[in-house]
């Protein structure tokens, strides 16, 4: 089931994401504080109003963009693929801390090895159904090559990414068979794509900030369709679009300070359903 | 050698069986003339034939006692098993082969019986005999005959390849061919002494089917057999009535795998011997929940399970894991701790690389499958393997137009691009307009998309011309049966004989779905058996003789980059295991075949679909193959009118009688399958189709590509509307054949044919009469193809209005005599236009503009090198009375060196054949040319 989690992979924050962390561009400076409370506002939504078994893993202060979980793994049912992320400066933050995360919670973890490879797990959007890999700056074809020898279930189809950092800087799932999807013409344009790759079809949700397109969603027994999204003080435009899923639990989240260094909802954690008892 | 005969002998023997006594001296009558025959033609090659048969002619042991000897000399001490490891029935006793109502499996019991036996079976020997002089050719009969006439028919074979020498080349194939499998297989050998046994000239040809369980179906087929014939017999030997999903798969050099093509002999498509055919599903059920029958079900999983091993459908492990536990469910029941040990497992094989890790998942989930029937859990295999993104695709290697590798896979949906394991685009059937191929290249040309203006197509590079085709088909198939309600009507006629012709002729998706309501049986049983693993089977079993060079060939040829040739292997090895086990799947079959017969015609006609396309569902495609360019500015168009009653003989008389003459000849070989069948296999450097949509109930409702909005999901709901039209007497089918021409030699072709005096003044009589009339017809027949053409496409040539310079008009009344066509001649200029028209005086309101309720319309173009036929064809009803219309037009263009005459003339002969039961009641030619040189008078 698409959005089924019992626990997320979330990592604490360094004071170095406020002078070190990537970004595509310059902006505001990051307040460390108020970085820090979002965070563990977020942290604190997941662990306690969701109920996820939430594994933190600690800080390090030579990875300025470490809390960005996200990248460094792609999780689908009983397999971790660990990722060679595209940026040199975050090649560590895949470090035996992720993977013995991860293999504690009994995963496959598959690396990636190839060092023609790079691939960020923000590149990759799954539906339930296929996985959609951004060719960006940070993914290559190598990488989602890798992927779809990972996983060889579904299909794995690459869409261009040219104006954004991840392909999830614009999209996301917002509820089984629906997709998150900004406005920009980059945004549009790839959800072209995706749907003419696609033999399923997706309903959209066209979101009137790209930003605010990344989203996060659950599907929590008991409590159904959970979204996490931008807050309104944020993008009240778009936030007014969430409201009109009925049928979710909407959970807006705001998300300014480390959005200026690129990130997201859907960064800063790694859901992960295990199903079986595998 | 007539059928009839033939079915006499098979009277014969089966009094014999009841009555050995009495009907001795038929068989002593038959094996004398046999004798006699024998010693004419055996004479100098079978010295030692003669010598152990010093006994009288009459006793048919002596013919018995010959075979070993005449073998290749060890086949006679070879035990019985030995040569005939594939037979079932190997075990029963020899009297039990009499009884064989099922004897149609198995053909060869006869080559097991032992010298000393032969005494008992007097009778059947005898009635061999009979059967191999009279005639052994029918193979309708096969089912019925005895299986002591199959060798019998070997044997005849046999003497068709040593002593024929007609078809030296095939000859040399067999010979070869035998010669290959010679050392490994006993079943050769024993075709060896076959030369010394009555001279047939019947041919023959053993084929083998390798069967989705590993086991291997044998049978003889006459030489010249379609592909249905043995798709049927294996079909009714499976006791699978929902067929359409499969298909027969050979392979040619290593790694081609090609589909036979029922509606063509085999012999046309395979070129090697032996025949050896590979059971396979062609077309992967999106949803096979929605399969009829269990049996069907249990194929899909049988190929699946196939496809998995082998690689070609990749799943993770879990997957594997998961599907494997399934198919331990449905064969080997609930999980017992006592029976299934630990080793159990490992008698199966799950995956291309299976390991201990995975074989404990699978035994854990077998746990938890407990209660599932067979068929459920076969279900359940299906509901996740459907799931699978590789789930039904066929894959093709192919570069870009860079010249990057990548594969082209297709699919229910559409064409799907990958470069390595990565789909890089798709293109869903709906997307596509047109789908050629031209030598090594394969084209699609796709609808613009959202903001496009422009059609774009896109090349890519085949390995092959032959590889580029094969991808044509597959793709024509996949569209017509995914995608359309009913297949293209042009397999009903030949419409298309100018140009390269390939048509999915067998039921659609929607079809076989209709058909498969109707069955009516009782669930079938069968016994499920078949992902035991090979190794432990193969153990000892002297039984592998035979089968290795199947499995040589077929291990070689097996397809896939990977793994494949091991997965063939291990099917085959466990074929050769179920032999051992003495379980093969063996069903009646006789209570099936009665019921597929009844489910056939109720579910509009057989699948082979070719010849009763006329009463089912008008088709929704517009296909086009074409040869090559068409440069249209020259045209000449005929247009023929059929009317039911009036038979026109439309000749052309180009002046020289001969001419026609030729023509007809060449029209006949030209029909015949052979020729066209062969050019279609190896010549055709292009074809085309275009998945082109012009009545849209028709097609199967369109998944809405792009740019609406998502949220309003239409889903696939298929639309089925079938426009099912029943044409009464009298119905009219009208043929327009368009001709054109380039050159100014087509002038001269016009000037010959207007030879003769009479018909001068005739046609200037009918040009008076009937010249207004003529106009306002074709006029109307134009306004005719506008308003029928739902979708007007550009290919579609109106003759109408020509930038005439000159026009000239003959009308010809005569509807029941051979009408010889003339032209007047006209003093040219620089002829441009020139229009004769023919018609025939039935000719109601046909061309009226009254249109009456329209049924159908289709347009059907195609186009060879030099000439594109159109053609149109409605149906209307009008007053209560349904009329269909086939206008056909040809346009031919072209060098001077085209036989214009000669092409109309094959036209209208063709459009006649076409539609026996229709006539012509118009024929219009309308040349134009380019500003001609200079014109005899």
């Amino acid at each position: 089931r698409q959005g089924a989690a019992h626990h997320a992979v979330v990592r604490a924050l360094p004071e170095s994401v406020c002078q070190q962390a990537l970004r595509v561009e310059k902006g505001g400076a990051v307040d460390f504080a108020r970085a820090e409370r979002e965070h563990q506002l977020y942290v604190g939504v997941l662990r306690h109003k969701l109920g996820l078994q939430v594994l933190e893993l600690p800080a390090d202060e030579s990875l300025p963009d470490c809390v960005f979980v996200e990248d460094a793994a792609v999780v689908c049912e009983e397999t971790a693929l660990l990722t060679r992320p595209g940026a040199p400066s975050r090649r560590k933050e895949v470090t035996e801390a992720m993977k013995i995360a991860l293999e504690s919670l009994n995963l496959n973890v598959v690396e990636m090895t190839d060092e023609n490879a790079t691939l960020d797990g923000g590149d990759v959007l799954f539906t339930g159904r296929e996985f959609f890999v951004g060719l960006s700056k940070r993914t290559n074809q190598r990488g989602a090559e890798i992927l779809a020898d990972t996983f060889k279930d579904y299909a794995v189809s690459t869409v261009p990414v040219h104006d954004s950092l991840h392909l999830k800087s614009f999209c996301s799932m917002a509820g089984p068979n629906l997709i998150a999807i900004g406005s920009s013409e980059g945004a549009q344009k790839a959800l072209k794509t995706m749907q003419q790759m696609s033999d399923h079809r997706y309903d959209k949700l066209t979101i009137p900030d790209d930003a605010a397109a990344n989203c996060l969603y659950l599907n929590i027994p008991n409590k159904g369709h959970v979204l996490l999204h931008r807050a309104p003080e944020e993008y009240p435009e778009s936030a007014k679009v969430f409201e009109k899923l009925k049928d979710h639990m909407l959970i807006p989240i705001a998300n300014i300070e480390l959005q200026k260094v690129d990130g997201a909802l859907t960064c800063c954690c790694i859901l992960i359903n295990k199903t079986s008892e595998l | 050698m007539t059928t009839e005969v033939g079915s006499e002998a098979e009277v014969k023997k089966e009094a014999e069986k009841l009555e050995p006594d009495t009907a001795k001296e038929k068989p002593e009558e038959a094996s004398e003339s046999l004798e006699n025959q024998k010693t004419e033609e055996t004479e100098e090659t079978q010295d030692s034939s003669s010598s152990p048969v010093p006994t009288s002619q009459s006793s048919p042991t002596s013919r018995k006692e010959r075979d070993p000897s005449e073998g290749k000399g060890i086949s006679r001490f070879l035990p019985p098993w030995l040569k005939k490891q594939k037979s079932y029935s190997i075990a029963e006793p020899k009297d039990e082969a009499k009884k064989k109502a099922e004897g149609d499996e198995h053909v060869e019991e006869c080559e097991r019986q032992l010298p000393e036996e032969v005494a008992e079976l007097k009778g059947e020997a005898a009635a061999e005999n009979h059967q191999t002089k009279t005639d052994d050719k029918e193979e309708e009969k096969h089912s019925v005959s005895s299986a002591e006439t199959q060798p019998a028919k070997e044997d005849s074979k046999e003497i068709e390849v040593e002593k024929v020498t007609e078809e030296p080349e095939e000859k040399l194939e067999e010979e070869t061919g035998k010669r290959e499998t010679k050392e490994v297989q006993t079943t050769e050998i024993k075709m060896e002494k076959a030369p010394q046994k009555a001279p047939k000239k019947i041919k023959t040809v053993q084929c083998k089917v390798m069967l989705l369980d590993g086991t291997e179906y044998s049978c003889d087929l006459e030489k010249r057999a379609k592909g249905q014939v043995l798709f049927d017999r294996v079909c009714e030997h499976l006791n699978l009535l929902e067929k359409d999903y499969f298909g027969l798969l050979f392979y040619e050099n290593s790694d081609q795998k090609n589909w036979l093509d029922s509606s063509k002999e085999i012999k046309r498509q395979i070129r090697n011997f032996p025949w050896l055919f590979t059971f396979h599903v062609k077309f992967y059920p999106p949803d096979p929940s929605q399969l009829t029958e269990d049996i069907t079900r249990y194929f899909l999983c049988l190929q699946l399970r196939q496809d998995i091993v082998s690689g070609r459908l990749p799943c993770s492990f879990v997957t594997h894991a998961l599907l494997g536990s399934y198919t331990l469910q449905a064969e080997l029941g609930d999980y017992d701790p006592e029976e299934h040990n630990s080793d159990y497992i490992s008698e199966f094989q799950f995956a291309p690389n299976q390991t201990k890790e995975m074989e404990d998942k699978v035994v854990e989930l077998h746990k938890t499958h407990r209660g599932l029937t067979p068929a459920q859990a076969d279900s359940q295999f299906l509901e996740n393997a459907k799931r699978l993104s590789m789930y039904g695709v066929d894959l093709h290697h192919a570069k870009d137009s860079e010249g990057v590798d990548i594969m082209l896979g297709v699919c229910a949906n559409g064409l799907l691009i990958y470069k390595d394991r990565l789909r890089i685009n798709r293109f869903a059937w709906p997307k596509i307009l047109k789908i050629s191929y031209k030598r090594s290249n394969f084209y699609i040309k796709v609808r613009p998309a959202e903001l496009e203006q422009f059609e774009s197509t896109i090349g890519f590079k085949l390995p092959n011309h032959r590889a580029a085709k094969r991808l044509w088909k597959v793709c024509v198939e996949h569209h017509t049966f995914f995608r359309l309600i009913s297949p293209e009507q042009p397999a009903k006629g030949k419409f298309l004989t100018l140009g390269s012709k390939f048509r999915y002729s067998g039921r659609t998706q929607a079809q076989t779905r209709q058909a498969s309501n109707l069955i009516d049986r009782p669930a079938p049983y069968f016994e499920r058996t078949s992902s035991k693993r090979i190794s432990r089977s193969l153990d000892g079993a002297p039984v592998g003789i035979t089968d290795q060079s199947l499995l040589r060939d077929l291990s070689a040829t097996a397809a896939g980059p990977t793994g494949d040739e091991a997965a063939v292997l291990a099917k085959l090895k466990n074929g050769e295991s179920r032999e051992e086990d003495g379980s093969p799947i063996k069903s009646p079959p006789l209570e099936l075949t009665q019921d597929g017969k009844k489910v056939g015609p109720r579910a509009e006609g057989p699948c082979s679909g070719a010849r009763d396309a006329d009463k089912s569902s008008h088709e929704t495609l517009s296909v086009v193959e074409e040869k090559k360019r068409a440069e249209v500015g020259i045209e000449e168009t005929v247009v023929i009118n059929e009317i039911n009653e009036g038979k026109i003989q439309v000749a052309i008389d180009g002046g020289e009688p001969c001419k026609v003459e030729q023509l007809s000849k060449k029209d006949s070989s030209s029909t015949s399958s052979e020729s066209s069948s062969s050019s279609e296999s190896e010549d055709e450097e292009v074809g085309e189709y275009q998945p082109y949509h012009r009545v849209t109930e028709d097609v199967i409702r369109e998944e809405k590509e792009g740019n609406e909005d998502a949220k309003e999901v239409e889903g696939y709901t298929a639309k089925v509307v079938q426009c099912v039209e029943s044409v009464i007497e009298g119905s009219k089918e009208k043929v327009s054949i368009g001709h054109a021409q380039v050159a100014e030699e087509s002038l001269v072709e016009g000037n010959a044919v207007s030879g003769t005096p009479e018909e001068k003044s005739f046609t200037e009589e009918a040009k008076q009469d009937l010249r207004e009339e003529r106009e306002e017809e074709q006029l109307k027949i134009n306004g005719d193809l506008s308003h029928i053409g739902i979708d007007v496409k550009p290919q579609i040539i109106c003759c109408s209005e020509p930038p005439v310079v000159k026009t000239e008009m003959v009308t010809i009344s005569d509807a029941t005599q051979r009408t010889e066509i003339s032209t007047k001649e006209v003093p040219i200029v620089q002829t441009e236009t020139k229009t004769i028209t023919y018609e025939s005086p039935q000719l109601d309101g046909s061309a009226g503009g009254d249109a009456g309720v329209l049924l159908s319309a289709q347009t059907i173009t195609s186009e060879s090198v030099s000439t594109t036929t159109t053609t149109h064809i409605t149906k209307t009803v009008k007053g209560g009375v349904s009329e269909t219309r086939i206008e056909k037009r040809i346009v031919i263009t072209g060098d001077a060196d085209i036989d214009h005459d000669q092409a109309l003339a094959q036209a209208i002969k063709e459009a006649k054949e076409q539609h026996p039961d229709m006539s012509v009641t118009r024929v219009v030619v309308h040349k134009e040319t380019e500003l001609a040189e200079e014109d005899e008078g």
